[in-house]
């Protein structure tokens, strides 16, 4: 049963990895969609 | 109520007493190209209505006004040209904005999209669901638990290894919350809300997109190692056969088909993993970078080239789409391939736990009974004992 927690753990950290590294590249929506002339905050 | 019983009637009406392809050509020419009653009753029956005049219609720049004289302003095309340009897609469009798709103004086919997702998708997909929990409820009535018919040994054999187990419980435990999030989502404003509220449901769903965003990439990865480990033990054998006629011995006691690693019915479930896997993850890519990764009209040339669409009814599939309709597309399969593998995994989720005894322990702990071994995968418990004392010759499979 080790395995299988493991394997539950690594799903959730692959999940923050995948949401940190997708913001850093510049996938967010902000920065996919909007534009200088945008103001969002 | 009334009213649309009253109008059904009279579009009939109409619709009968109307020679079709002679009154829209005459009423075509009298509206100067605009659209006819003819038209608007058609489209009300859900025919195709030819909008080709009014696409054509957005005006003509080269006949424009002088700058100085009256309407000079519209540069040749009054409002309605601008509008018809703007809804068909024609208009030359300059936006800030750098979405792919901020260049389409007005699109119309999110409608068909809104009613297909929360019409048929949700419902015949509900079905679905309840459908399999239906027949496995009704199996576990008939069947019983699947007990192993000699008893459990005590001894046990290793089934699958820690990176077997690992790519298992990856995929499928990603896979569960994909599963429970996709439905949040799709029954969201059909019956959560309306149970829970607008303030309880908002929270749940933002919690629920993320999860269902960012597992996405957890249960990719496990569906890679599955696939990597197990693919070759799952090539079809003349075993399967031999399996399938007997129904795998699900539907009565004492009776063990034998099979090697995986037997016919894993091997379904396996290859539903693959085809299902790599699909909904190739439609949840389109879905998860909006607009960059448009799949639908490669597939539509792929799939006209082969014909079958044209075989079942469907005419062509059309090549040029807008990115709209390529994301309400993706969203559409993404959806209908969710509920097929739901509904099959409900069914592995069942054989693996309660419904058969010793059959969790394969992903378990990996240790199975020798017992249950012999009597499930009878070629493989044979070969891997062979393998593991060489000096003992193994039995005859059967």
């Amino acid at each position: 049963m080790k395995v299988m927690f493991a394997a539950f753990l690594s799903a959730i950290v692959i999940a923050v990895a995948a949401d940190l590294a997708l913001h850093r590249a510049g996938f967010s929506s902000e920065e996919v969609t909007a534009g200088p002339s945008v103001r969002l905050d | 109520m009334i009213l649309r019983n009253f109008l059904a009637v009279l579009a009939a009406c109409l619709s009968l007493s109307m020679p079709v392809g002679a009154q829209t050509d005459d009423t075509r020419a009298a509206t100067g190209g605009a659209q006819t009653l003819e038209d608007i009753l058609a489209r009300q029956r859900g025919e195709v209505v030819d909008d080709s005049a009014m696409r054509a219609a957005t005006g003509d720049p080269d006949s424009a006004a002088g700058i100085a004289e009256q309407l000079g302003t519209l540069g040749g095309a009054s409002d309605p040209d601008l509008w018809r340009a703007l809804r068909y897609g024609s208009a030359d469009i300059t936006v800030s904005s750098r979405s792919p798709a901020a260049g389409v103004i007005i699109q119309d086919g999110g409608m068909e999209w809104l009613q297909f997702r929360e019409g048929p998708l949700a419902h015949y997909g509900g079905y679905a669901l309840l459908g399999m929990i239906a027949v496995l409820v009704l199996f576990y009535l008939i069947r019983g638990k699947i007990r192993i018919d000699g008893g459990p040994s005590g001894q046990t054999i290793l089934r699958f290894n820690a990176v077997e187990r690992f790519g298992h419980w990856l995929m499928a435990g990603s896979f569960i919350v994909l599963a429970v999030t996709g439905l949040v989502m799709i029954f969201g404003r059909l019956a959560l809300i309306p149970l829970l509220g607008k303030e309880v449901y908002a929270p749940i769903a933002n919690v629920g997109k993320w999860s269902h965003n960012n597992l996405a990439w957890a249960f990719m990865a496990g569906l890679v190692i599955v696939i990597v480990v197990w693919v070759a033990d799952n090539f079809p054998n003349k075993h399967d056969l031999k399996w399938l006629a007997k129904g795998g011995g699900l539907f009565s006691k004492g009776v063990h088909p034998p099979a090697k690693k995986f037997n016919a019915g894993q091997k379904i479930i396996f290859w539903s993993v693959v085809v299902l896997g790599v699909s909904i993850s190739a439609s949840g890519l389109s879905l998860l970078f909006p607009f960059e990764l448009p799949m639908f009209a490669k597939t539509f040339v792929i799939l006209n080239a082969t014909g079958l669409p044209q075989l079942f009814g469907f005419g062509e599939l059309p090549t040029v789409l807008g990115p709209h309709q390529e994301m309400q597309l993706a969203q559409a399969w993404h959806g209908i391939v969710a509920f097929v593998f739901m509904a099959i995994i409900i069914a592995h989720i069942y054989l693996g736990s309660v419904g058969m005894e010793g059959a969790f322990d394969a992903v378990g702990t990996g240790e199975v009974d020798v017992q249950w071994a012999k009597e499930h995968h009878a070629l493989w418990y044979e070969e891997t004992r062979g393998a593991a004392s060489p000096d003992v010759p193994a039995e005859p499979a059967e």
